[in-house]
């Protein structure tokens, strides 16, 4: 069942914005709502990202997962908070310090809208990374050494692609590489045996999930 | 043949059909690798027909892969050793679509070779048993025509590329599905995996994929099933059912039961088995899943075992398909056991 969202009163954000107003907004497209939010909200960019981006996107992403929402609500909410975060923070620092060195890769596939909608969550929630686009096992191991990644994400539409995790986990493991590997996309979805059998350390069920996850495997905070 | 067309008329035939929707594991048939197992539209005809006496399954699966259409549209094939081959990058850009044009059918080599595997193979078989061909769907196909996310882009910020867009794949999308028939399919699958709610917002299904549907369907000269390669259905069953299309295959996410009434005397419904999953069943498992299936779904007929994706991945071994085929025998004669349904 796709929810129907409300519409309104969108048009009292300025009085009480919130996460949930924000949900309704980029679900809406309604990209004034979404600027007058954030003006509404007095906080700093950064702010804005981890307190109304951030769980609006992950309630998105929840909906999907639950068969309320459609992946095109998911990746144009997405597309919205990129365009707005680029018009409205141009020249502002994004991204917090962190100690984690964050990468992001499709193994050995032309399907990246998974990858580009991690991108969307990662940009949201300020977490900065290197987007290694698509690359074979034998590459996403040298880039991850060279770069001394300490988090993979890796987003899979076909089964073979997910496979192929295990080569990168067994590689790295080999080399004696300290890397947590996040995995996610429909075949983990479709057997959720398939995130053990790979050796990842842990499966996101949708792109939101992606910060949580981060958090859980780096111990604290993304 | 006779199995399959009953349970397509909602009556129970001798026992539920088994449609295993193979294509890779043709070439481990033939000991080829799968770029050359595709390669020769011979290949194919002898994998096919070795598959059918190997499991006694009740359709021939004349598909070869998706990215063949993509070829047709001036795209690429990845091959690789352990699964499908893969659509390279997007061949269409969206300035394109203005001044596009289908292309011709039998101007694309790897679509000639299905249309010659489709003839070797009704010439083998008659009409003892269905030969499916498959379409992808004028909705679907722009993921690999444009990338998903271009297409997104098109279909939010481009009503009017959308609507021709869909005009020039519909024209193509029957003229392929007509090729099929002729060359020999019975059937047409046509591929909507964006037609499920999971994926596209019904609302924006409804303004272009469901029209695109109906002229393509009504414009292919054959019977078609419509199938959602995973997907959940329930949100968009009624629109399925008014576009012309006989069954609709589907995924696990919906209680197979409830897709089952919802379809009841409208659509066969065929599905659902987890391909993924299938990759570590033991024989316990197989017949449970078979058996599940068919409980939740085989009372009355309209109904057809099958995969929930519409290929069984290349990592599930031949004894597991073997497996599926025998419970199905087993355990899908009809009268269901204890009025199961």
């Amino acid at each position: 069942m796709i929810v129907s969202y409300p519409t309104g009163h969108l048009s009292d954000v300025s009085a009480s914005p919130s996460a949930d107003l924000l949900e309704i907004a980029l679900v809406n497209m309604d990209r004034l709502a979404l600027q007058r939010i954030y003006s509404a909200s007095g906080l700093t960019p950064l702010f804005f990202c981890e307190q109304f981006i951030t769980p609006a996107l992950v309630g998105i992403g929840e909906k999907w997962d639950r068969g309320e929402l459609s992946l095109s609500h998911v990746y144009m909410s997405g597309r919205l908070c990129e365009d707005f975060m680029e018009q409205s923070f141009r020249g502002a620092p994004l991204s917090r310090a962190s100690e984690e060195r964050v990468a992001l890769a499709v193994l050995e596939d032309y399907h990246l809208l998974g990858k580009r909608l991690v991108g969307f969550v990662l940009r949201g929630g300020g977490v900065d990374y290197l987007d290694y686009g698509t690359v074979t096992a034998a590459e996403l191991v040298r880039r991850v050494q060279e770069d001394s990644v300490r988090v993979l994400l890796i987003s899979a539409l076909m089964l073979p692609s997910a496979l192929k995790v295990r080569e990168v986990r067994d590689k790295l493991d080999q080399a004696g590489v300290t890397c947590r590997i996040i995995v996610g996309g429909a075949p983990f979805r479709l057997d959720p045996s398939l995130c053990d059998e790979v050796g990842a350390d842990f499966c996101c069920a949708n792109a939101s999930q992606v910060l949580p996850a981060l958090k859980q495997v780096s111990g604290g905070e993304p | 043949m006779e199995r399959v067309l009953t349970a397509l008329s909602h009556r129970e035939p001798d026992r539920v059909p088994l449609f295993l929707l193979l294509t890779l594991h043709g070439a481990r048939e033939l000991g080829l690798s799968i770029e050359e197992y595709f390669s020769s539209s011979e290949n194919v005809v002898r994998g096919q027909l070795a598959m059918l006496r190997r499991y006694g399954h009740d359709c021939i699966y004349a598909f070869f892969h998706a990215s063949l259409e993509a070829e047709a549209w001036g795209g690429s094939t990845i091959f690789r050793d352990d699964g499908p081959p893969n659509a390279g990058a997007p061949p269409l850009k969206a300035d394109a679509i203005a001044s596009l044009a289908p292309p011709r059918v039998t101007d694309a080599p790897g679509l000639v070779r299905v249309l010659e595997a489709q003839r070797g193979l009704r010439q083998a078989v008659g009409d003892s048993v269905p030969i499916i061909g498959v379409v992808m769907s004028p909705f679907s196909l722009p993921v690999m025509q444009l990338g998903f996310d271009a297409y997104l882009d098109i279909m939010f910020d481009r009503p009017d590329l959308m609507q021709r867009l869909m005009e020039v794949n519909a024209a193509f999308c029957a003229d392929w599905g007509n090729a099929q028939l002729a060359a020999g399919a019975h059937a047409i699958c046509y591929f909507d995996p964006l037609a499920s709610p999971k994926m596209i917002d019904p609302s924006l299904y409804r303004r272009f994929g469901w029209p695109a549907a109906l002229r393509a369907l009504n414009a292919i000269k054959g019977p078609t099933a419509t199938h959602l390669a995973s997907g959940p259905c329930l949100g968009v069953v009624e629109d399925l059912a008014g576009s012309g299309t006989a069954m609709v295959g589907v995924g696990g996410e919906e209680e197979l039961a409830a897709v089952k009434n919802r379809c009841c005397g409208r659509l066969t419904v065929f599905g659902n088995l987890n391909g993924i999953a299938m990759r570590s069943w033991d024989e316990a498992a197989a017949i449970a899943e078979v058996k599940g299936a068919i409980d939740a779904a085989g009372q009355g007929g309209g109904f057809i075992l099958s995969d929930q994706h519409g290929e069984i991945p290349w990592q599930v071994p031949e004894r597991t398909l073997e497996q599926v085929a025998q419970a199905t025998r087993e355990y899908g004669r009809y009268p269901l056991q204890g009025g199961r349904g």
